[in-house]
């Protein structure tokens, strides 16, 4: 079934060194439209060095990224900028929350529509009829997206006094704001408590049926992911070591070994 | 209380040790002379010893306003509450200008000047507002745009006769031009990096006014600059004062209205993310090199645009009015009155350049405190005295009708 | 041939200053990722306490080597006591701020405690009187080099080895690498990290103001404001050895004392200051990691 799909992002061979040290060992993966796919490994396993090399703030020692947007040509993603990256339409939300603090909640969310909006410095200055009729449509655009992630009660706060679990979904709101068709989620669920994990896997279930936005999202947790993400990779010292569907991820050995085993000692 | 006291003895004690041989002693090494100043260790023995509670006190208040905050309680002062009101805002406006239109009838022509500084020094502020304040890109060689600008007017009026109103925009894309030519290298370097490349920029462009005798006539500066002219027509001094502070006025407030627009609009948003967080704004698609290019240049603008008016006003000018200290007090006057915070910034400027002016007898501890308030104010407040307004958005409930509070 | 000697040697001996300075600047910044701006006054401080000590003395008709010992030990423990309560007031209660917070105290420290000087003591260059005596086996290369460089030389080699052997070799100097890796970590492994980052002040404050006392009895006078450009240049050698490696730090002193000399010597003196802060600038778009500096992976 996956094969008929159109292919949104196929990373081949990716591996990033640091020095000496090789943190992503050539990790293959791909993600389709309409996937929810999920990059999952114990601590340290490369995962969030991977969405780095991905997204632009690394660039990879050696691999391919090929991003495809559907009805437009094939861009290699290798050594482009963050931003760039972000403009066609790849956006990502970050493990230690990275959020703007000392900005409203709903600025946050504007700065996202930054690279969709045009009015430069003089036109700012003036502050032409286009100019008021973007902000005002920047400003509507961005509650609607606050009001999807059950924020919209807060736009007038600072972003600082969020709590946790509130953070994590503005920062998939402003994600959400550049316009993505493929959304990268660094460890969403990563502190919050079990009802607040049941919510944000039902939010990223509807980002994927709403908003027809594919989702590659890392996981240390592995229970999490299975019920909402197919195909789920794994990966373990910067190597991949396992692929499938979550019922394949469950029974394969090496996963069972590598990653069940180190979660039942601690 | 008992631990408190005998803490602030230590200190006191700590205190009276570390500044013992600096305080009690002076020795002048070309006359020979010891001079012991004992006294003084006493002074230092119950000053300090009163600032360690003082100093407590701040902590454990900064501890309980943090603490409130988090319990998303309201920690905005009165008037900060006050300010947010919009029409509250026009009407303190209205009548500041007012006064700012009648001073320099109703005081003499020396007061006048005085003011004229400060409204220099709230221009730079203003600029340097959007650099360091807004876009959180740490300037200390800002010094360099406003002696550009200086020297672009005295220079142009030197050999080509050009007046004040030809070059004052000259000024400011000239201190723009300067601001994008040594943005374009070092504005990928990391803040602290930056802060003290920028200082270097500053140094250098001093350095180099001093000893390039052919371009800026070295150490000596350039004499006889023309003040602004009205119609080709006569002034005498105290005129042409007047003249010159009604010029600062309408500069000032130009410089507030477009600051203020910038700072509202997609440009401002993006410096001040920018400022937040590097990584998240690249991530979010912000081009970080233009976004910081375009807050150094504009911030320069206003440094170059204010320099020509500084030429005009003091019609001299040579290297010595643009070292390191002047980039400090403007930076003081950023960081006192409030990062990105205009209002704050004039506050600021008011404070540090009218204080010194009218108390005398302290100008000489003006960089001493200066010094100490900057520290202070990160330590204790480091959103300044008035802290950034916020815009307030208006937008309307998808389903239902939601207010905006 | 000689001229060159001697502005090697002249490059050498300031290098090695630089190299003094730089090492402050160098620990701290690798420990807590801070500027400290104020370590330059630090070092006038230094030269300035050892100047009153040495002053006392000769005014009293002690006079020799033995003074210059004296002076520099009081204004050691000085500068050390000045570092140490620096750290304490204008950095302690800013960890944790914003990276520009703490940049932004000690830009007001340095110029607080540059007119403290200023006010309590005088704006005018003192005099230092001159300590060191000629030295008889010199005499031979006294035309390339000097007694007073010889005796700089010595003493920036003997304290490098110094502190190599404390960074190296003891349980303190473990603990320091060990928090300059990973704070958190050295923290969890049982490190006394507020400890070790006011060690880290003090070592660098003496190291700096070992630089004052030398440069002082070199040069011959003191001032409040001669902490500043050697703070800015030291700082230029240890981005240029590479910010947080302490062999970097020396080998950027020694760089960019060898550099302004020449330059100076070769070219103009005019714009001495404008070679460094070129370099600086230099060194910070090509390689801004500097000479032995490794790129520190930033964490996302």
């Amino acid at each position: 079934m996956a094969d008929k799909k159109h292919k949104l992002l196929e990373v081949k061979g990716l591996t990033m060194d640091f020095g000496g040290l090789r943190a992503v060992d050539s990790v293959s993966l791909e993600v389709h439209e309409g996937e929810i796919a999920a990059l999952i490994g114990p601590n340290g396993a490369g995962k969030t060095t991977f969405f780095n090399c991905v997204t632009g703030i690394y660039n990879p020692t050696k691999g391919d990224i090929l991003l495809h947007p559907k009805g437009l040509e094939t861009r290699r993603l290798n050594g482009l900028k963050p931003n760039k990256v972000t403009e066609m339409g790849l956006a990502r939300t970050f493990q230690n929350i990275r959020l703007f603090q000392d900005m409203t909640v709903l600025e946050n969310v504007m700065i996202g529509r930054h690279c969709r909006t045009k009015s430069g410095i003089f036109r700012s200055i003036i502050r032409d009829k286009g100019v008021r009729e973007e902000e005002q449509q920047i400003v509507e655009t961005c509650y609607q997206l606050l009001e999807k992630v059950g924020l919209g009660d807060s736009a007038n706060e600072f972003a600082k006094n969020l709590p946790y679990g509130a953070q994590r979904r503005l920062e998939i709101a402003r994600a959400m704001a550049t316009d993505p068709f493929l959304l990268l989620l660094d460890e969403p669920a990563a502190g919050m408590n079990p009802q607040e994990t049941a919510d944000l896997d039902h939010l990223i279930c509807r980002i994927s049926e709403e908003e027809k936005i594919a989702i590659l999202l890392i996981e240390h947790d592995m229970k999490l992911v299975m019920n909402i993400s197919n195909p789920i990779y794994v990966m373990e010292y910067g190597k991949k070591i396992a692929e499938g569907s979550p019922q394949e991820i469950k029974d394969n050995p090496k996963v069972i070994e590598a990653y069940l085993g180190e979660e039942t000692e601690d | 209380m008992l631990r408190d006291f005998k803490q602030s003895l230590l200190i006191s004690a700590w205190f009276v040790f570390l500044t013992f041989p600096l305080m009690a002693v002076r020795v002048n090494t070309t006359d020979q002379v010891v001079t012991w100043r004992l006294m003084n260790m006493v002074w230092v023995a119950i000053g300090s010893f009163v600032l360690s509670y003082a100093w407590r006190f701040m902590l454990e208040r900064k501890k309980v306003r943090k603490k409130t905050a988090e319990e998303g309680a309201d920690t905005r002062s009165k008037l900060q509450i006050k300010l947010e009101d919009m029409s509250f805002r026009y009407k303190a406006m209205g009548g500041l200008l007012i006064v700012a239109l009648v001073y320099p009838l109703v005081v003499n022509t020396y007061q006048t000047n005085i003011m004229i500084s400060a409204l220099i020094y709230v221009v730079l502020g203003l600029g340097l507002n959007i650099t360091v304040g807004l876009a959180g890109l740490l300037d200390l060689g800002f010094v360099a745009f406003f002696g550009v600008g200086a020297y672009t007017f005295a220079l142009l009026n030197h050999h080509f006769d050009l007046g004040f109103w030809m070059t004052l925009p000259l000024g400011g894309v000239f201190g723009c031009l300067l601001g994008v030519i040594l943005g374009f290298p070092i504005l990928r370097l990391r803040g602290d990096y930056l802060a003290i490349v920028t200082l270097g920029f500053g140094m250098i462009f001093k350095v180099v006014m001093e000893n390039w005798d052919s371009l800026s006539f070295g150490p000596s500066g350039i004499a006889n600059i023309d003040k602004p002219g009205l119609f080709g027509m006569d002034m005498n001094l105290a005129q042409s004062t007047t003249y010159i502070y009604y010029i600062m006025i309408a500069l000032v407030v130009f410089t507030i209205l477009i600051t203020n627009r910038l700072k509202n609009s997609r440009i401002g948003r993006a410096w001040i993310a920018l400022r937040e967080d590097e990584i998240a704004c690249v991530a979010m698609g912000i081009d970080m090199a233009r976004t910081k290019l375009s807050a150094y240049a504009l911030g320069a603008f206003w440094a170059g645009m204010v320099g020509v008016l500084f030429a005009s006003k003091t019609t001299f000018i040579n290297p010595a009015s643009f070292t390191f200290m002047e980039s400090a007090i403007i930076l003081s006057i950023v960081v006192l009155g409030g990062m990105g915070s205009i209002l704050g910034v004039i506050l600021g400027a008011f404070i540090l350049i009218l204080m010194p002016e009218y108390l005398r007898d302290l100008s000489e501890y003006r960089m001493l405190a200066f010094g100490a308030a900057m520290a202070l104010m990160m330590i204790f407040r480091p959103q300044g005295l008035v802290s950034g307004l916020r815009q307030k958005y208006e937008y309307k409930g998808t389903k239902d009708q939601v207010n905006n509070g | 041939m000689e001229y060159f000697l001697e502005l090697f040697f002249g490059g050498l001996t300031r290098g090695s200053i630089y190299a003094l300075i730089a090492l402050g600047y160098t620990m701290v910044y690798g420990i807590i990722q801070l500027i400290n701006f104020a370590h330059g006054e630090i070092y006038m401080i230094g030269a300035f306490v050892a100047l009153i000590v040495a002053g006392i003395c000769t005014i009293y008709g002690m006079t020799g080597i033995s003074v210059l010992i004296l002076a520099g030990v009081i204004a050691v423990i000085y500068a050390c006591a000045y570092g140490f309560t620096l750290e304490k007031i204008a950095y302690r209660p800013l960890r944790g701020a914003p990276r520009l917070s703490p940049l932004i105290s000690a830009i007001g420290m340095s110029i607080f405690l540059q007119n403290y000087v200023l006010l309590v003591q005088t704006p005018d260059f003192l005099p230092f009187p001159s300590l060191i005596p000629d030295f008889a086996f010199m005499e031979p290369v006294a035309y390339i080099i000097g007694s007073p460089e010889l005796v700089i030389l010595v003493t920036t080699f003997v304290t490098m080895i110094l502190l190599t052997l404390l960074i190296k070799k003891t349980r303190v100097g473990k603990a320091m690498r060990a928090t300059q890796q990973d704070m958190n970590m050295a923290r969890l492994v049982g490190v006394n990290v507020d400890r070790i980052i006011s060690l880290t002040f003090i070592i660098g404050s003496a190291l700096a103001a070992i630089g004052g006392v030398l440069v002082a009895s070199y040069i011959g006078q003191v001032n409040f404001y001669i902490g500043f450009l050697a703070g800015v240049k030291a700082f230029t050698a240890a981005v240029l050895g590479g910010i947080g490696s302490i062999a970097g730090a020396v080998l950027g002193g020694l760089v960019l004392g060898w550099a302004e000399s020449f330059a100076a010597g070769y070219i103009s003196s005019d714009y001495e200051d404008v070679f460094t802060f070129g370099l600086l600038v230099l060194i910070l778009i090509l390689r801004p990691s500097g000479i032995l500096g490794k790129t520190r992976k930033q964490k996302v």
